[in-house]
């Protein structure tokens, strides 16, 4: 699905990942961990092209797409979910409006949608919320409303940066039973998180690979995890 | 429907996901009314130039006069001479002597409605219609000279060509404006398109990562401002229309200067200025837009 071969990402004479190679493979649960400032958001950025990498090739399903390529990218990002940290909603629309943005954008009434973006938003337990405001959400609301968005246009994989970053525990469990729901379905699944107890709780539920960032190297974690 | 119809009509969802509040939206409307009401003011001049250009050039070109200076007991003689020259010469098309009344209605903007006119020295005067092409000035003098000495022949020539150059170089200078006008509401308008950009970057971005394409993103930050820009220039546009309505018509002081207003058909022209003023955010926002969203890349 995701392919690095030996690829790489320097900011200037900067390296911050080299020599990468290995896949996504879809339908696959996978962790990425390592320390702040490892990299691990780089790496997210270049599966969904919001970078290019400067090194090596990276693959899209199938297919190596230029950094001019902007349609192909849009379109990548219609099969690739991405949950952020911070959620990067559109504040002077409504939550419901928000998750239906991916649907907007790519032409599609949200009305001729509705029974599907009503389960969305059961599925994701916001339905009391869904004419309010995204900076009147709670962290934990905001984090299954980005899942939300993330996923109303089925996409074949998901990225989540620190999806559980700003939640406390039980928050952080919901969110993960959403992801984990998700990959049950058939989607590919890759988080970026320092949370260690999220991974052992995500390892007792689904067959999660964990992968560690070191000194710009993305390496198979042990068994301390 | 046509283009024009769907970009109006627009994406209800796209319509929505630049912030209503933004700034330079706002702005760009109330620039493109002001400019569009400077816009209506100048278009309303060029045609106030055209036709006084064209009316000095046409037919007042066409109008000539015959003054008699000559002892009070010749007047009359030669007078009727000078008829007789004028009756026979070829591209003369009438000729008519103008009373005295006449005279001193023609006088009265200047002298006052009480002056008695009867007490200055008038001399005699001819109003002649002339075919300029046919006509031959030298041939008319030299007859005049031989049998009506007193008589000059006065084309207007002396004061209606500088009027001519004037009114043209007015009709120019009101071009030169229009275009000025539009040229700034282009500047304007795409410096605010490319600051709405640059100030909802966090818009853009996220509109990105969920997939969105440059031209979808364009199209929604150009139509919002077209049609703020649109909405501007109607509003300029109508009180451009309701001051040159409230203006003294030519008609009614009888004096070419108050003659700006529009006359006619030309009341339909400024119809052109908000579709222009469209247009040109239109243009200008599509293509601020697409380079900065390449900027971006």
């Amino acid at each position: 699905m995701i392919e690095f071969e030996q690829a790489g990402f320097s900011y200037g004479d900067h390296a911050i990942l080299r020599d990468m190679s290995l896949t996504l493979a879809p339908g696959s649960f996978q962790f990425l961990v390592g320390p702040s400032g490892a990299g691990k958001t780089t790496f997210l950025r270049l599966c969904y092209l919001d970078l290019a990498a400067t090194t090596g090739e990276v693959r899209h399903f199938g297919r190596s797409i230029a950094p001019s390529e902007r349609d192909a990218i849009a379109d990548l990002r219609r099969r690739v979910g991405v949950v952020h940290q911070d959620c990067q909603f559109l504040d002077h629309l409504p939550i419901s409006e928000n998750i239906a943005l991916p649907l907007t954008v790519n032409g599609i009434d949200p009305r001729e949608r509705e029974e599907d973006l009503r389960a969305l938003l059961q599925w994701v337990d916001l339905t009391a919320r869904v004419d309010a405001a995204p900076p009147l959400l709670s962290g934990g609301e905001r984090q299954r409303a980005a899942v939300a968005r993330a996923v109303i246009l089925s996409p074949d994989v998901i990225l989540a940066d620190e999806p559980t970053g700003n939640l406390d525990w039980d928050m952080a469990q919901r969110v993960l039973t959403l992801l984990v729901e998700l990959n049950r379905m058939g989607k590919t699944v890759l988080i970026a998180t320092h949370d260690l107890n999220l991974i052992r709780a995500a390892k007792a539920r689904v067959q999660a690979r964990v992968l560690r960032i070191a000194q710009g190297r993305v390496q198979l974690a042990g068994a301390d995890l | 429907m046509s283009a024009a119809g769907r970009f109006l009509r627009g994406d209800p969802g796209a319509g929505r996901v630049v912030p209503r509040g933004a700034r330079a939206a706002v702005s760009v409307g109330f620039l493109a009314g002001v400019m569009a009401f400077f816009a209506v003011l100048a278009l309303a001049l060029a045609l106030a130039a055209g036709r006084l250009a064209e009316n000095w050039s046409g037919e007042l070109a066409r109008d000539a006069t015959l003054q008699i200076f000559a002892p009070k007991d010749q007047v009359e003689a030669q007078a009727r001479a000078a008829l007789n020259v004028l009756r026979t010469t070829p591209g003369i098309l009438s000729v008519r002597v103008v009373t005295l009344d006449e005279q001193k209605a023609l006088l009265e903007p200047w002298l006052g409605p009480g002056f008695a006119v009867e007490t200055l020295p008038l001399p005699l005067l001819i109003a002649v219609t002339t075919d300029r092409a046919e006509l031959n000035e030298e041939s008319l003098a030299l007859r005049l000279g031989a049998e009506a000495p007193g008589a000059v022949f006065d084309n207007h020539a002396a004061w209606r060509l500088p009027l001519v150059t004037t009114a043209e170089r007015l009709r120019l200078f009101a071009l030169v404006c229009l275009g000025l006008t539009a040229l700034a509401l282009a500047a304007v308008v795409g410096l605010a398109a490319q600051a709405a950009v640059a100030a909802n970057g966090q818009v853009i971005q996220t509109l990105r990562l969920i997939g969105a394409r440059d031209s979808y993103i364009s199209h929604a930050f150009t139509r919002r401002f077209t049609l703020r820009a649109l909405g501007g220039a109607v509003i300029g546009t109508a009180a451009g229309l309701a001051l040159l309505a409230a203006l003294p018509q030519a008609s009614e002081q009888g004096f070419f200067l108050v003659g700006i207003g529009l006359q006619g058909w030309h009341w339909a022209l400024p119809v052109l200025v908000p579709l222009i003023a469209g247009l040109v955010a239109w243009a200008v926002t599509r293509f601020a837009t697409r380079a900065s969203l390449r900027r971006w890349s």
